[in-house]
C-alpha cells in the first residue's frame, strides 16, 4: 500500500515539477549597471530576470521628502535609510513591479511625488514606499552592491 | 420526464444498430420526441445559441492554431500574419475573438434567466452547478485565450491575474513561480496558457454533455415554474422547439455578424495592438468587458487578500444558490418582492461593469460640489460606488434570498402550465403567439 | 419579442458606450475627418493611399519601422498601388519600382559578408535602425513606435493620428516643457508636472519626444494635390489605417452578403415558426 502510494507520488512529481522554471530561466545571471548614465532627477528602467528594475538618481529634495516621512503612518513601515546603501542616499534601486498585482508604476503620479500604479491606483512615495491604494508592501529593494561609485551589481 | 422511449427502428439496419448501440434512439429521445413545456419563451433559446457559440469557437480555434505560433517572440506577428496573409484569416480571427464576447452575452442571459425563473431550485441543483462549472471553465478559457496575441493588454492582464495567486500567504510566492514557469510572465507562461486554452474547451464540451444529460433527467423548467402534469402541458422537441431555437439562433447570428464585419475591434482594446512590453504597463489596464464586474469587486476591497477572496466569492456564491433560496415558489413571475430585488441585482451588475472600466479614484459625477465634505472628497468616486454595489451583490445572495423566501407572500400559481386562466390568455391561436412573447 | 430585442440592443449599446469611456485621457478632442473607408460600405481612396505612402516613405520612415509590411502589400487588392492587370502583386511594375528604390540588408551568399541590395516586392520594409537600442540612442532615449498597426493601437484611430501629427500647438503660458520634449495638445498624456497653476486644471495634451514633422510643401504630391501639413497628416493617417486593416474592403463586402443572407434566412425561419406553432396555444 505504502509502496503503491510512493510509486504514485514518484510518477506524479515530474508532471508537477515540469511547470517550475526551466534551467535556462534559472540561469539568469546578475547584471552590472553603469550609473554615470543616469543624471540627477532621472530614472532608468533596466530589465532583470524578465522584470523591470527602477534605477533612480534622486534629487536632494526627493531624498529630504522621503526622510521627512520616515515616521509617518505607513502600511509597511520602513525608514528611507534602510532602502538605500549608506553613502549613496541619492540612488534608489527598486523592483519596478507594483506589489499589488505586478503592474509597472509610472513616476510622477499620485500625491507623494513618487510612483503611481495605473492598474489599481497604488501610490508610492519618493522612497518607493506604499502610501495609498491596495498594494500591501513597499516596492522591493533587490540585492545589490556598489562595485564603485558609478557601478552597481544587481542580483 | 424521461419516460419510456417511443423510438421504433424502421429499417433492418436501424434495428441491427439499435440492438448493439442505441445511439439513434438516444438522439431521437433527446432531440425529437423529448417533451418540452409548451410555454417556453425566447429566454429559453439561449441554450441552443450557446451550443452554437461553443461549436463556432471550437472550429475557428482549431483552424487558427494551424497558423499561430505560441512563442513570446513570434505570437504577435503570427496573429498579424493570420490577419494579413492567411486566406480569410481575418474572418476566422475576428469570428473567434468576437465569438468569445458573444458566448458571454449568451451565457449571462442564460444565467439571469435561470435566476429569474428559479431554474436552480430542486430538483435542478446539479444542473445549475454543472452550469456554474461551465461558466468557470469559460472564464479560464477566455482569459488564457486573451493572452495568446501577446499584446500589451494580454501581457499585463496575465501579470495581474497570475499575481492574484501570490496573494495567498506564505505558499503564494512559490505557487506563482510554478504557474508562470519563471520569475515573470514570459515565454513559458504563454506556452502553458496556449496548451490549456486548447484543452479547456473540450472539457467545457464534456461538462456540457453532463449539463444536457442532467437537463433531460429533471426536465426543463418553464416560465410558470410549475411541473408539467399531463401531455397537454408539453410539446415534442421537434419541430416545436427546434424551429423556435433555429429562429433565435439566426437572429443572434445577425448580431454576431454586425460585430465581426462592421465593428470587429469595438469590444477589444487599442492597447492590445501594441506588442507586449514587460517594462511598461498601459496607462489604463482593464479586462475584457465580461470580466469587468469581477474586476470591480476585486478593486472595491482595499485589502489584497480580501479583494481576491471577494472576487472568487462572487462566483462561489452561485454554487450555493440552490440552498440559499428558501422560497417554495420557483418563478419570480409570482414573487413580486423577489422580482424587485432581482431587477436591482441586474442594475447593480451593470453598475459594477461600469466601475470596472473606470479609474477607481475618478469622480462618478465629475465636478460635483455639494458642500458635504465626505461626498466631495471620497464618496463621489468609482471605488465607493463599486463598494456599494459589491455589498448589494453579496447581500442579495446571502441575506435577501434566504429572508425573502420566509417573509414574502407569493401570488397564486396556476394549476397547470396549460390552464388558460392564470398562465397565458391563449384563446385565439393567431394572436396567442404575439401575446405570449410580450409577456415572457 | 420586439421588446426583448430592444432590451438586448439596449444592453449592447451600454457596452458599446462603456468601451470609448475607457479612453479618459486628458487630451483635446480630435476633429472628425470624413474618410472614404468609414461606414459599412467604406472603401479606401487609392490616390489618398498613394499620397500617404509618399509621406510615410519621405518623412516617417526615417525613424519609424513598419515591420509587418512588405512591398508586395502595396499592390494587394485595396492597396495603394493595386492594379487589376496584376493579380499577383509581385508582378506589378509600380511595386517593383518602389521596391528597388529602397536598399535592404542581406548576406552575400558567396562571401558571407553583410551587404545591402535593392529590395524586391517580397521584402519587408527595412528597419531604419539596426535595433531598438540604436533607435533609442538616435532619438534622445525615446523609441519611435512601429507603425504597422498603429491606427488600431491608438484610441481614435486615423482621426486621432491626423490630429496628433498637426497638434503641436504653442504651450500655454505657465507650462514648462521639459528639454527634448514637445507639447502636443492631442496626445493623451499628463502635463501637470510642468504646470505652474492648479494641478487639477492642467492644460490638455501631453509631452512627446517627436518634434513636429509635417510642414506645408514638405512632400510633393504627384497627383497635384496641394501639399499642406494638414493634407499630409490626413493622407498618411489614411495610409496607416490601410496598413493596419488591409482587409477592410473585403470585410465590408462580405459583411453585406452575410447580412442580406441572415436577414432573409431569419425571415424564413420566423415564417416556418409561425406555421409550426399555428395550432398550438402557448
Amino acid at each position: 500500500m505504502t509502496a503503491a502510494a510512493g510509486g504514485a507520488v514518484a510518477v506524479v512529481w515530474p508532471f508537477i515539477d515540469q511547470m517550475n522554471p526551466a534551467a535556462d530561466t534559472l540561469a539568469l545571471a546578475s547584471i552590472e549597471f553603469d550609473l554615470s548614465k543616469v543624471v540627477e532627477g532621472q530614472q532608468v528602467v533596466i530589465k532583470w530576470r524578465g522584470k523591470p528594475v527602477f534605477v533612480r538618481n534622486r534629487t536632494p529634495k526627493e531624498v529630504a521628502a522621503a526622510v521627512k516621512d520616515d515616521s509617518a503612518s505607513m502600511k509597511d513601515p520602513q525608514k528611507d535609510a534602510e532602502r538605500v546603501k549608506p553613502g549613496h542616499a541619492n540612488w534608489l534601486i527598486v523592483g519596478g513591479n507594483c506589489t499589488h498585482l505586478g503592474c509597472v508604476p509610472t513616476f510622477g503620479g499620485g500625491d507623494y511625488g513618487g510612483w503611481f500604479c495605473p492598474c489599481h491606483g497604488s501610490v508610492y512615495d519618493t522612497s518607493g514606499r506604499i502610501r495609498k491604494g491596495p498594494a500591501p508592501k513597499n516596492l522591493v529593494v533587490p540585492d545589490y552592491a556598489f562595485l564603485s561609485d558609478t557601478k552597481v551589481k544587481i542580483g | 420526464m424521461s419516460g419510456h422511449s417511443t423510438y421504433e427502428p424502421k429499417t433492418g439496419i436501424e434495428r441491427w444498430l439499435d440492438a448493439r448501440l442505441p445511439i439513434v434512439r438516444l438522439g431521437y429521445d433527446s432531440f425529437v420526441d423529448y417533451p418540452t413545456p409548451r410555454n417556453l419563451n425566447y429566454w429559453w433559446t439561449f441554450g441552443g445559441i450557446l451550443s452554437l457559440c461553443l461549436a463556432s469557437q471550437l472550429i475557428t480555434g482549431i483552424i487558427l492554431v494551424m497558423h499561430y505560433t505560441p512563442s513570446a517572440d513570434h505570437a504577435f506577428a503570427s496573429v498579424e500574419h493570420i490577419m494579413r496573409d492567411v486566406n480569410y484569416g481575418w474572418l476566422l480571427r475576428y469570428t473567434h475573438a468576437n465569438g468569445a464576447s458573444m458566448f458571454f452575452i449568451a451565457v449571462y442571459l442564460h444565467m439571469f434567466r435561470g435566476l429569474y425563473y428559479g431554474s436552480y431550485k430542486p430538483p435542478r441543483e446539479v444542473l445549475w452547478i454543472l452550469g456554474c462549472v461551465i461558466y468557470l471553465l469559460m472564464m479560464a478559457t477566455a482569459f488564457m485565450g486573451y493572452v495568446l496575441p501577446w499584446g500589451q493588454m494580454s501581457f499585463h492582464g496575465a501579470v495581474v491575474i497570475t499575481n492574484i495567486i501570490g496573494a495567498i500567504p506564505v505558499i503564494g510566492g512559490p505557487i506563482l513561480t510554478w504557474l508562470q514557469g519563471g520569475f515573470a510572465v514570459d515565454n513559458a507562461t504563454l506556452n502553458r496558457f496556449f496548451s490549456l486554452h486548447y484543452l479547456l474547451p473540450f472539457m467545457i464540451a464534456g461538462v456540457v454533455i453532463l449539463h444536457i444529460w442532467a437537463l433531460h433527467v429533471v426536465g426543463q423548467n418553464n416560465p410558470t415554474g410549475i411541473d408539467p402534469k399531463s401531455k397537454h402541458d408539453t410539446l415534442p422537441f421537434t419541430p416545436y422547439a427546434t424551429v423556435k431555437d433555429g429562429f433565435a439562433m439566426s437572429v443572434f447570428l445577425i448580431l454576431f455578424a454586425v460585430f465581426v464585419f462592421y465593428m470587429p475591434n469595438a469590444l477589444g482594446h487599442a492597447d492590445n495592438y501594441i506588442e507586449a512590453n514587460p517594462l511598461v504597463t498601459p496607462s489604463h489596464i482593464v479586462p475584457e468587458w465580461y470580466f469587468l464586474p469581477f474586476y470591480a469587486i476585486l478593486r472595491a476591497v482595499p485589502d489584497k487578500v480580501m479583494g481576491v477572496l471577494a472576487m472568487f466569492g462572487a462566483i462561489g456564491v452561485l454554487f450555493a444558490l440552490p440552498w440559499l433560496d428558501t422560497s417554495k415558489v420557483r418563478s419570480m413571475r409570482y414573487r413580486p418582492m423577489a422580482k424587485l430585488y432581482f431587477i436591482i441585482l441586474l442594475v447593480v451588475c451593470v453598475i459594477l461593469g461600469f466601475c470596472g472600466a473606470k479609474l477607481p479614484d475618478d469622480q462618478v459625477i465629475p465636478g460635483l460640489v455639494t458642500g458635504i465634505t465626505p461626498l466631495d472628497n471620497d464618496l463621489n468616486s468609482w471605488v465607493w460606488l463599486s463598494r456599494l454595489a459589491t455589498a448589494y451583490y453579496f447581500a442579495y445572495f446571502v441575506v435577501i434570498m434566504p429572508l425573502l423566501g420566509l417573509i414574502e407572500t407569493p401570488l397564486p400559481t396556476p394549476e397547470t402550465i396549460a390552464s388558460p386562466a392564470l398562465s397565458h390568455p391563449a384563446t385565439t391561436p393567431a394572436g396567442a403567439t404575439a401575446d405570449a412573447e410580450k409577456k415572457g | 419579442m420586439l421588446r426583448k430585442l430592444t432590451l438586448i440592443a439596449a444592453a449592447l449599446a451600454t457596452l458599446a458606450a462603456a468601451s470609448p469611456a475607457l479612453a479618459s485621457g486628458k487630451a483635446k478632442e480630435h476633429a472628425d475627418i470624413a474618410y472614404s473607408f468609414e461606414g459599412p460600405f467604406g472603401k479606401f481612396d487609392q490616390a489618398q493611399l498613394q499620397r500617404g505612402y509618399k509621406v510615410y516613405r519621405e518623412v516617417c520612415s526615417a525613424c519609424h519601422a513598419m515591420k509587418l509590411l512588405s512591398f508586395r502589400n502595396l499592390g494587394d487588392k485595396g492597396g495603394p498601388f493595386y492594379d487589376k492587370k496584376y493579380g499577383n502583386p509581385n508582378d506589378n511594375p509600380m511595386v517593383k519600382q518602389l521596391a528597388t528604390e529602397i536598399q535592404v540588408p542581406d548576406i552575400d551568399t558567396e562571401t558571407g559578408d553583410e551587404m545591402t541590395r535593392p529590395a524586391v516586392p517580397a521584402d519587408r520594409f527595412p528597419h531604419p535602425y539596426k535595433n531598438d537600442y540604436a533607435a533609442r540612442a538616435g532619438n534622445g532615449g525615446a523609441l519611435p513606435p512601429d507603425l504597422s498597426v498603429i491606427a488600431k493601437a491608438r484610441e481614435g484611430g486615423p482621426e486621432y493620428l491626423a490630429a496628433y501629427l498637426t497638434g503641436y500647438e504653442a504651450p500655454p503660458a505657465g507650462l514648462t516643457v521639459p528639454a527634448g520634449q514637445h507639447y502636443n495638445a492631442y496626445f493623451p498624456g499628463d502635463v501637470s508636472a510642468g504646470w505652474a497653476g492648479d494641478k487639477h486644471h492642467a492644460p490638455p495634451g501631453g509631452f512627446v519626444a517627436m518634434p513636429p514633422q509635417l510642414a506645408d510643401g514638405k512632400v510633393t504630391f504627384d497627383d497635384g494635390t496641394k501639399s499642406t501639413a494638414h493634407q499630409q497628416a490626413v493622407d498618411v493617417a489614411a495610409f496607416l489605417m490601410w496598413a493596419a486593416e488591409p482587409k477592410l474592403e473585403e470585410r465590408n463586402q462580405m459583411g453585406l452578403a452575410v447580412m442580406v443572407y441572415l436577414i432573409l434566412f431569419s425571415g424564413l425561419l420566423y415564417m416556418s415558426y409561425r406555421r409550426v406553432w399555428k395550432n398550438e396555444s402557448h
